[in-house]
């Protein structure tokens, strides 16, 4: 369920790229730097690329998520550093849903 | 030239029902809603039941228009309801009632419009608010209220949503003889009336005026604003 979590969220970054004339480098894969210090996205585009994930993983996966609550802005290290760390962050919502995640690799 | 899709809410009867039927003339492809089945349909449009603050209901149906039609060019918010009492004898499930439909209803529809309408970097939303709001109404403080919500949910939203190429702006009728005002007695609209500079009621086709401007693509240096009927 990760690689398709993974996979949704890369494609979702690959979308953005070519909507918004972007170049996220996805050759980083998961360590794609999004929002922060060395984040490639400025607010607008991080609300941007949240709401393409949200409804890709709709759509593909059947499962509706809110990925920027409360509960994500407030936390001491935003889930939404980079790549890898959003698609954790997914995993561990779904989980905490329906079980269905593995346990993230890192 | 492709048609332009528009998502009116509250369908079934009244201001929302002209609406459906207006756009439907000037050629958008038209979708509706409301709580029950309209008795009329017509080509060219298609209706979901749904309940405007049902979450899982709206999400369903923005689902089913993003596979049908992949686009969404306008969203009108006209789904509402009233009550007319004194607050002090208000019960709270009114309050919820009108909250709901009012401002939640607009919350959901203007969420889940905008997500869809930023992907192609366009979009028009036109809210519903009413005259009772700023006339300061007495006997329709919860009514008022929530539509004052959606005045200033606009004027918030519509900063959020420049960037990505929506306006969204407020309609606010004066008194329009529909059921929504059957039960207020007639001095009472009376007195409304009179204090509007144009002392009448409205009529669909002043609301239709408002939005037809509000929809307009030259109208893409006008968001945040609020247009009342009647001079007030
Ligand atoms: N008429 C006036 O004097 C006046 C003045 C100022 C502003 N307005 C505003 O204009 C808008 C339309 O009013 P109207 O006069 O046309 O009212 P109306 O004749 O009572 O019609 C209301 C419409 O909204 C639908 N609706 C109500 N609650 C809903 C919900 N929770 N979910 C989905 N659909 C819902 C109704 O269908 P169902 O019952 O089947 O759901 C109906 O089609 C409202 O926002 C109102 O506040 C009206």
């Amino acid at each position: 369920m990760r690689e398709k979590v993974s996979a949704i969220v890369l494609n979702a970054i690959n979308d953005f790229n070519e909507t918004y004339g972007k170049q996220i480098p996805l050759e980083l894969a998961e360590d794609i730097p999004l929002f922060g210090k060395q984040g490639v996205l400025d607010s607008l585009g991080l609300v941007s690329l949240v709401v393409s994930i949200e409804q890709t993983l709709e759509d593909e996966l059947g499962v509706s998520l809110i990925l920027a609550d409360e509960k994500a802005v407030s936390q001491r290290t935003s889930p939404f550093r980079t790549a890898g760390t959003v698609i954790d962050y997914i995993c561990k919502l779904m989980q905490e849903e329906t079980q269905v995640c593995e346990s993230p690799s890192h | 030239m492709r048609e332009p899709v528009t998502l009116i809410t509250g369908t079934r009867k009244g201001i929302g029902k002209y609406l459906a039927e207006h756009y439907i003339d000037k050629g958008h492809l038209v979708i509706g809603c409301s709580r029950t089945e309209p008795d009329w349909r017509v080509e060219g449009y298609e209706h979901f039941q749904a309940d405007v603050a049902d979450e899982s209901a709206v999400k369903a149906m923005f689902s089913s228009i993003k596979k049908k039609y992949g686009r969404l060019d306008h969203l009108i918010n006209n789904a509402g309801i009233a009550s007319m009492n004194h607050f002090l004898l208000t019960p709270l499930s009114t309050v919820q009632n009108v909250l709901n439909t009012n401002v939640i209803g607009t919350f959901l529809f203007c969420r889940e419009a905008a997500k869809l309408m930023q992907k192609s970097g366009y979009g028009r939303i036109v809210n519903f608010s009413t005259v009772a709001a700023p006339l300061k109404l007495e006997g329709e403080a919860i009514y008022a209220a929530s539509k004052a919500a959606v005045i200033t949910f606009t004027e918030v939203i519509a900063r959020e949503l420049a960037p990505f190429g929506i306006t969204v702006n407020t309609i606010g009728p004066t008194p329009i003889e529909t059921d929504l005002i059957r039960s207020v007695p007639e001095q009472k609209l009376q007195e409304l009336i009179k204090r509007q500079a144009i002392p009448r009621y409205g009529n669909v086709e002043d609301v239709a005026n408002v939005i037809d401007f509000f929809l307009k693509q030259e109208s893409s240096f006008i968001t945040g604003q609020t247009l009342f009927l009647g001079g007030v």
